[in-house]
């Protein structure tokens, strides 16, 4: 009687365990789907890419994936700037379906400025005015039909925007 | 206190163009002050306009955006005399809102 009672137990903390683990599993695969839920919050500010030091860390911090260079981005923005606090930058884009317009800039400490979310109807153009520390490359990358665009154009700072 | 916010939304008929000038120190966080003391960062991370109940432009800003920020948009309708609802919220939790008529 004893021994049956005892197996009896032990199948039960068995039970118990595996459903103590199925539990554990289950709260583990919740976190995954966190960064997803996140996404498509679409007016959630993207505090993490505004902590990343360098341009590709944001860009992956911000998109998830990488971008190609596309010759229909028209970036507008001086060669040379004279005061790096203000530097006028506009872009434009023929591509369709935009979601989004973002500005970076490589040698800057943080190095995303502004993502601009372009709803369906809106105009694919932005204009803007970014601070740049010194001679930089400035990226503007777009976002659409769910493939990532990029654009390149290095702008001669001659005085920095990020110095006392 | 006057807004900090001034918008001028002008409609051609078809598209409304869209021109905001916003008050706000725009502090990154990277600069010292006179003193050498590094200015704690203060700047606008969402800047939202809203058109017949939908947005219809958001801007993600941190802080390498120009103080006193600037923006220029543009989105397909929009009518003479009708709303433009636009609002911002910074990183120490401040908001300001203001309605603009489109032109």
């Amino acid at each position: 009687m004893n021994i049956t009672t005892s197996e009896f137990s032990t199948t039960r903390r068995l039970v118990l365990k595996c459903a103590g683990v199925a539990a554990l599993i289950g709260l583990g695969v919740i976190p995954f789907d966190v960064p997803q839920a996140l996404a498509a919050a679409n007016d959630k500010y993207p505090e993490e890419a505004f902590k990343q030091k360098n341009e590709a860390d944001a860009i992956k911090a911000l998109y998830g994936k990488t971008a190609e260079p596309s010759d229909k981005i028209k970036m507008d923005a001086p060669e040379i700037a004279e005061n790096g606090a203000v530097v006028p930058i506009s872009a434009t884009t023929t591509l369709p379906d935009v979601t989004t317009i973002s500005f970076l800039v490589s040698e800057n400490p943080i190095s995303l400025v502004a993502s601009y979310k372009i709803p369906a109807g809106t105009v694919p153009s932005v204009a803007n005015r970014i601070k740049m520390a010194k001679t930089s490359n400035v990226t503007v990358i777009v976002e659409a039909g769910g493939k990532l665009y990029s654009a390149k154009k290095e702008i001669k700072v001659t005085v920095g925007g990020c110095g006392g | 206190m006057a807004s900090s916010i001034r918008v001028r939304a002008t409609s051609n008929g078809d598209t409304t163009e869209v021109q905001a000038l916003i008050q706000h120190p725009m502090d990154s966080g990277f600069v010292k002050d006179a003193k050498g003391e590094i200015i704690p960062p203060h700047f606008i991370q969402q800047l939202t306009f809203e058109y017949d109940g939908k947005p219809v432009f958001v801007a993600d800003w941190g802080g390498g955006v120009s103080k006193d920020p600037y923006v220029k948009f543009a989105f397909k309708g929009g009518k003479k005399g009708d709303d433009l609802k636009v609002s911002w919220v910074d990183n120490k939790g401040a908001t300001d809102t203001t309605t603009a008529k489109i032109q």
